[in-house]
């Protein structure tokens, strides 16, 4: 199959790649422009590992193609930590209420409660069953919810900054 | 595992996506919110040649007409959930669209997309049936309207010809109508087990049910609406509880839901029961209430 030159920003920055029709977004991100935190999971579409937000929403990277990227813009876990060490807010949630074990998950979690607090920003706090509700398509295989749950509401208590 | 290879093209309206499935024959795909599709290709389920991607051949919003409410196909199923002119005039609708998947399905997944897949647990489908929608569907002959009762041919099959592609949604809009969405599965996100979407139409002034039409999903190789003679048999009444009980175990057992790893038969079918019973009487009373605010 004949690659083309795939033109995207991707947390904030323009990339290129040479991508075949049939290459995935989570192919290319992981092994083409080293994003380790963009993970394949079940390839289905079903557990959130690989969620990307592409214009901001959540997507499964492993259900988009790369061509489809064309010219959007992708945000991956990275974009949220500051410089150097420091954390995000959502990060240093997770960080003081244990909600990362294995860390497989992670960027996949928080990325959905990125963009849940993204979307509800100075409207109202979502409640717990509405931060179940979104987060059901984010598996952890370390079965760690309830302290996820803890993280994100934490997060969200304190203004979602 | 990952797909067998295939060419991309880009289409910027529907004329274009018809002609590029008439120029690339029966191995061609098209591709809208891509969330069953992708998999099925990602599992090699399906080997096409070409995918025609869709997802720039339209960029309406869902609007009102002439007393109906107009889906454009690529209407993704979060639309549904946050586009008021859907939550005020085809709110089950945004009740099925809640079971769909989850956050990332909904942000892809489109109404056309759903219908045209077929899928016999489809929750859209099934509320689609209930709303007696029909879908606009262009092909190399021109544009033409079906009713969603006549779409689904079996198994993740339709009556749509190989070069169609299915544009708008029509759905009825009326005043005195209540809905509900019913829905049984393992898991929160998981595909149906059994799921029944209702809507009741009544009369303004005695409050009896003027029309009545449940879709089921989950029950036979399609979504299909519930037996017409039981629920016919609610029409020019107010129907009590007992009432609505008898119906909906009439409805169960017009079905003969098969066996899966997921459910029994016996199970299904006792699901339609409940399911159905609840769908109704959660149905006019919405009906009722629209009725005493009007």
């Amino acid at each position: 199959m004949t690659k083309t030159r795939l033109t995207l920003e991707v947390n904030g920055v323009g990339r290129e790649a040479w991508v075949a029709p049939s290459d995935l977004l989570v192919d290319v991100l992981h092994d083409g422009l080293g994003l380790g935190e963009v993970r394949y999971g079940c390839g289905e579409g079903v557990c959130g590992t690989c969620t990307v937000l592409l214009d901001g929403e959540p997507v499964s990277a492993c259900l988009t193609l790369a061509v489809q990227a064309e010219g959007h813009a992708v945000t991956t876990l990275s974009a949220l930590a500051g410089e150097g060490d420091s954390l995000h807010p959502l990060q240093d949630a997770f960080l003081r209420l244990g909600g990362s074990q294995c860390g497989f998950c992670t960027p996949g979690v928080m990325l959905t409660a990125y963009a849940l607090a993204r979307r509800e920003r100075g409207a109202r706090l979502p409640s717990r069953a509405e931060v179940r509700y979104e987060l059901v398509g984010n598996l952890c295989r370390c079965t760690g919810y309830t302290k996820i749950l803890d993280a994100i509401e934490s997060y969200l208590a304190g203004g979602a900054p | 595992m990952v797909s067998v290879p295939f060419e991309y093209t880009r289409v910027v309206s529907y004329e274009e996506a018809v002609r590029a499935l008439c120029d690339h024959g029966e191995d061609a795909k098209l591709l809208a919110g891509g969330q069953s599709l992708v998999p099925m290709l990602n599992l090699r389920l399906v080997r096409p040649t070409v995918l025609i991607d869709i997802n720039a051949a339209d960029a309406r919003e869902p609007y009102l007409d002439s007393g109906r409410l107009v889906l454009p196909a690529l209407t993704r199923h979060a639309q549904l959930l946050a586009d008021s002119a859907v939550r005020c005039n085809a709110p089950l609708l945004s009740a099925a669209a809640r079971y769909i998947g989850n956050v990332r399905v909904r942000n892809r997944g489109t109404l056309g997309g759903s219908l045209a897949h077929a899928d016999p647990t489809g929750e859209l489908s099934c509320a689609a049936l209930a709303l007696d929608a029909s879908v606009v569907v262009r092909g190399p002959r021109g544009q033409r309207e079906i009713a969603v009762a006549d779409l689904f041919d079996g198994y993740l099959s339709t009556r749509l010809e190989q070069q169609d592609v299915i544009t708008d949604v029509h759905v009825p809009v009326g005043r005195s109508r209540g809905w509900s969405f019913q829905e049984v599965a393992r898991r929160a996100s998981d595909f149906a087990v059994v799921a029944a979407a209702a809507c009741v139409e009544v009369d303004p002034g005695r409050g009896a049910v003027r029309h009545a039409r449940v879709g089921l999903a989950g029950v036979a190789d399609r979504v299909v609406p519930a037996e017409p003679a039981a629920i016919g048999s609610i029409v020019g009444t107010v129907p009590t509880d007992a009432a609505l009980a008898e119906v909906a175990r009439a409805v169960a057992e017009a079905t003969s839901p098969e066996s899966d790893v997921h459910a029994s038969g016996a199970y299904r079918r006792r699901l339609v029961a409940v399911l159905t019973r609840r769908a109704l009487s959660e149905a006019i009373g919405r009906a009722h209430d629209t009725v005493a605010a009007a």
